[in-house]
């Protein structure tokens, strides 16, 4: 029987740059600028590092593949380095794999670092997802992009609960305008401006029913975190981060080519976070998770994902969202670093991002946003589409 | 007996007035006014797509494997070197052990293709040839074609049983009559001067084959129920019907005033239309114009009754219509007006052609797999079931998906994502008996777009990819046409 992760890593320190249109900075100086910061925190040298694990997602406009792009801008010495892909996971997967290098005995410390540099394509939204899905798919998948193929959930979502879709867009900006809120406290955020219900629910349509304002900023950013063994912890730091579960799920096919799935919820969320709570010991989310940062690359996402983690019930997170459970003095406040809809989303780095926001507010260092006391802080990141993703959920605690 | 074993055609959806084309350019040549709509293809059609729907509904409840051989007449095909029977003949699923033509290069070719079919059907060389005719055909700007042409198809099928119309004979006659031509490069007919076309072409080559094959059988013009023969000229029309001796009711409606002259396809449309109103023992005599005439003359057996109805033919195409209101629009759908398409659309990833010659059964066919163990249906082919609890290994038999009906589970129409004709549309789709993809959408105002709404399938271009002229085709989702 296997015993999961919990309680054996500990992060010792991260880092994370300002995400935003970074027209100034390539990936290399946002590398740098997580890298510096992450290894400062930690108090540790560039030397002790023993592997890293490196995210990046879009190769094309990007820093190109392998590990090398991270050895030779850090000028990590011969050192192993592995780049890892998930699509948006793939920050949480690098941080995985760096998290079980050290819990197996195998390295002491370990770096994830993941970076994007996606305002380089000259046309919004992200780049082109045909060269990213293959040759077979590109002849066959419809002429999908993000906000369309969450849109559709969202047009699911509110056909099966009966939800008049102007009620249903009023519930998503509320959801944006949440993240507006915290994102606008937060110096590192992509968009630091705060949004009405109202002005969101006008906002340009990008793909029915979601508009500019339910859809996440298309940045640039990279994060990093420096993991070790929970015994050595203490070693670096007092106030350790331990982690308490590390899990993925990726679709099988069947919501794509099996007909059991009706598009309005995400079923590897709800595969993903049991294995997730199990390894960590909750047993009560709604009373046990402390604060999240979940991945609402747009708002029916987060919509969605309040019920795919078993917090909000099976089609009522409407209920939840107008009683401000999730707002940042909520119950359980969601986003509060702004969430990829204001801190913005470069890819690869998101992941770590997220745990950066859950690592801060655990230290007692989030400033105007911290949340008293979490317990348990929780990332959950989606790669791909509802209709076949990739899931990352990390629980942290101390 | 030879003859027709069944009958198609297509019209695709949109229509513009012509007084909007008039309307917008009529300046150029203030005397190229013409009475009516005419047929547009959608942004995602063409000759060969159309050529596709025609013969979905040819074949509808006719199970492909009969099929021994496949033509294609057009005058408006895609590739100079690339045979388009083949594309649809993929299309359809036929066999593979089957001979394939394209009959090109004039407008009489869709009747030629269709004796050339019977002529193999008679000599026992195939027992079922499916001929496609469709043509997309397109005016420069300003011009009297501009007006004229419509887009269209028809398909029939030629064999020896279930025969719904016997082919009693024909008679051609071929010229190097050069009324309209087209070199290399040439994207617009260029034309001779009307009154020359009319007076020494129309007007003589059609009557010249319809009184030959009406006399070379021995048949009185009183006795036939219906003509069909192409109109260029309104006025000229109606004098050959009369210097043939026809009442107007024996005439067959050319679809000049709500489709267009559709060249190649457009006697094989007046044909179907024909035998959509056509009663045992009537005789139906049907030419074309081009460099000559063929006219072919048929008479209808019982069976046409066991047809009748059953396909959608010229009636239910022409009734499922939608106003085309915009003369830019009709110029950027054949590329005459190239739009804006921002990086996003300029970006082309590279087509691989080996990869859909080995998919070209699931890309161009519509098929996929149905697992042998547990009978579901999945798209695209599968080696491992994806049925959760069955999971069999290397059990699958094709599957054809193409003539699956379906319900849109979910949609969305997406402002980004770049298109021809924006918005893009596109939604989940579960197909009736199992199998389930994600597909474009097509032919629809987003604003009617609902949560399980009822859809079928219909080939389309995909996209063109400009630098190394492909065009890739594949399967949308359209609405169900009642």
């Amino acid at each position: 029987m296997s015993e999961g992760i919990r309680d054996k890593v500990a992060i010792i320190g991260m880092g994370c740059t300002r995400f935003g249109e970074r027209w100034e900075a390539g990936g290399e100086d946002l590398m740098v600028e997580a890298f510096q910061e992450a290894i400062e925190d930690a108090g540790i040298e560039k030397k002790d590092i023993d592997a890293a694990w490196f995210s990046t997602c879009m190769d094309s406009n990007n820093v190109g593949k392998t590990g090398m792009p991270l050895s030779m801008t850090l000028k990590l010495p011969f050192k192993p380095v592995t780049r890892v892909e998930n699509f948006c996971a793939g920050g949480t997967e690098a941080l995985r794999n760096a998290v079980y290098a050290v819990a197996s005995g195998a390295y002491d410390i370990c770096l994830a670092l993941g970076v994007e540099k996606l305002k380089d394509t000259g046309y919004g939204g992200l780049p082109d997802l045909f060269t990213q899905m293959g040759n077979k798919n590109r002849m066959i998948m419809p002429n999908v992009t993000a906000p369309g193929a969450f849109a559709m959930m969202a047009n699911a979502y509110f056909a099966k609960y009966g939800i008049d879709p102007k009620e249903g867009k009023k519930l998503l900006a509320m959801i944006s305008a949440k993240s507006h809120k915290n994102g606008a406290k937060n110096p590192k955020a992509h968009l630091r401006r705060e949004a009405t219900v109202e002005q969101i629910m006008n906002a340009p349509m990008i793909a029915y029913p979601l508009g500019l304002f339910d859809c996440c900023g298309v940045s640039d950013g990279s994060a990093a975190a420096i993991v070790c063994r929970a015994d050595m912890a203490k070693n670096f730091r007092s106030d350790p981060v331990l982690v308490k579960a590390m899990q993925v799920a990726i679709s099988s096919g069947e919501e794509l080519m099996y007909t059991d799935w009706d598009g309005t919820y995400v079923k590897t969320t709800n595969k993903c976070v049991d294995m997730a709570y199990n390894e960590a010991g909750i047993t009560n989310p709604r009373e046990e998770v402390g604060m999240m940062e979940v991945h609402d690359c747009f708002s029916i996402t987060e919509l969605v994902t309040y019920e795919d983690l078993h917090i909000s019930p099976r089609g009522k997170a409407g209920d939840d969202i107008k009683d401000g459970f999730y707002e940042l003095d909520g119950k359980i406040p969601c986003q509060p670093d702004g969430g990829l809809k204001c801190f913005g989303h470069p890819i690869g780095a998101s992941g770590l991002r997220m745990m950066y926001e859950m690592y801060k507010q655990l230290q007692g260092k989030a400033g105007d946003r911290q949340i008293e006391n979490p317990k348990y802080g929780l990332t959950h990141n989606l790669g791909g589409f509802p209709i076949n993703n990739i899931i990352s959920i990390g629980i942290v605690g101390r | 007996m030879a003859g027709i074993v069944s009958y198609g055609a297509y019209i695709p959806k949109f229509r513009i007035d012509r007084k909007i084309i008039y309307k917008s350019i009529g300046w150029v040549n203030p005397a190229t006014y013409l009475k009516g709509e005419k047929a547009v293809a959608n942004y995602d059609e063409d000759a060969v797509t159309m050529a596709v729907a025609a013969g979905m509904d040819c074949l509808s409840d006719i199970d492909p494997d009969i099929i021994d051989t496949s033509y294609f007449a057009s005058t408006s095909a895609i590739y100079k070197e690339r045979q388009t029977a083949e594309i649809i003949s993929t299309a359809f699923d036929l066999r593979s052990d089957i001979r394939t033509a394209d009959f090109t290069d004039t407008v009489k070719s869709g009747t030629t293709a269709t004796l050339s079919a019977l002529d193999s059907v008679q000599a026992g060389t195939s027992r079922n040839v499916i001929v496609c005719a469709s043509d997309c055909r397109v005016g420069r700007p300003g011009s009297a074609q501009e007006e004229l042409f419509g887009d269209g198809a028809a398909s029939l099928i030629l064999g020896n049983d279930n025969v719904v119309a016997d082919f009693i004979g024909s008679f051609s006659v071929s010229y190097d009559f050069v009324d309209h031509w087209k070199a290399e490069d040439d994207k617009y007919d260029r034309q001779w001067e009307d009154r020359f076309i009319r007076d020494a072409g129309y007007s003589v080559f059609i009557p010249e084959a319809i009184s030959g094959v009406l006399k070379k059988y021995n048949v009185d013009p009183k006795d036939l129920a219906k003509v069909g023969y192409p109109c260029l000229y309104a006025g000229d029309h109606k004098k050959i019907g009369k210097k043939l001796g026809l009442e107007s009711s024996q005439v067959q409606d050319p679809l000049l005033a709500n489709v267009g002259y559709t060249g190649s396809s457009n006697p094989l449309m007046l044909l179907v239309a024909a035998l959509e109103d056509a009663k045992p023992g009537d005789k139906i005599v049907i030419a074309s114009f081009g460099t000559g005439s063929d006219a072919l003359l048929f008479e209808v057996t019982d069976k046409i009754n066991d047809i009748k109805g059953n396909r959608r033919g010229i009636k239910k195409h022409l009734e499922a219509k939608t106003e085309l209101t915009s003369y830019e629009k009709m110029l950027s759908f054949r590329n005459i007006l190239p739009i804006e398409k921002g990086i996003r659309g300029e970006i082309m990833p590279f087509t691989p052609l080996s990869e859909l010659w080995r998919l070209r059964d699931q890309i161009l066919g519509l098929c996929g797999t149905k697992c042998k163990v547990c009978g579901t249906p999945q798209y695209p082919s599968q080696i491992i079931c994806v049925k959760p609890d069955c999971g069999a290994v290397g059990e699958m038999e094709k599957y054809r998906f193409s003539q699956k009906k379906g319900t849109l589970r979910s949609f969305t129409v997406d402002h980004l994502a770049f298109t021809p004709s924006p918005p893009g549309m596109y939604g989940m789709v579960d197909f009736d008996g199992g199998g389930r993809y994600w597909f474009d959408i097509s032919d629809i105002d987003p604003e009617s777009l609902s949560v399980n709404m009822p859809i079928e399938m219909s080939f389309r271009k995909k996209y063109v990819d400009e630098t190394f002229a492909i065009h890739a085709y594949f399967w949308k989702a359209v609405p169900v046409m009642d």
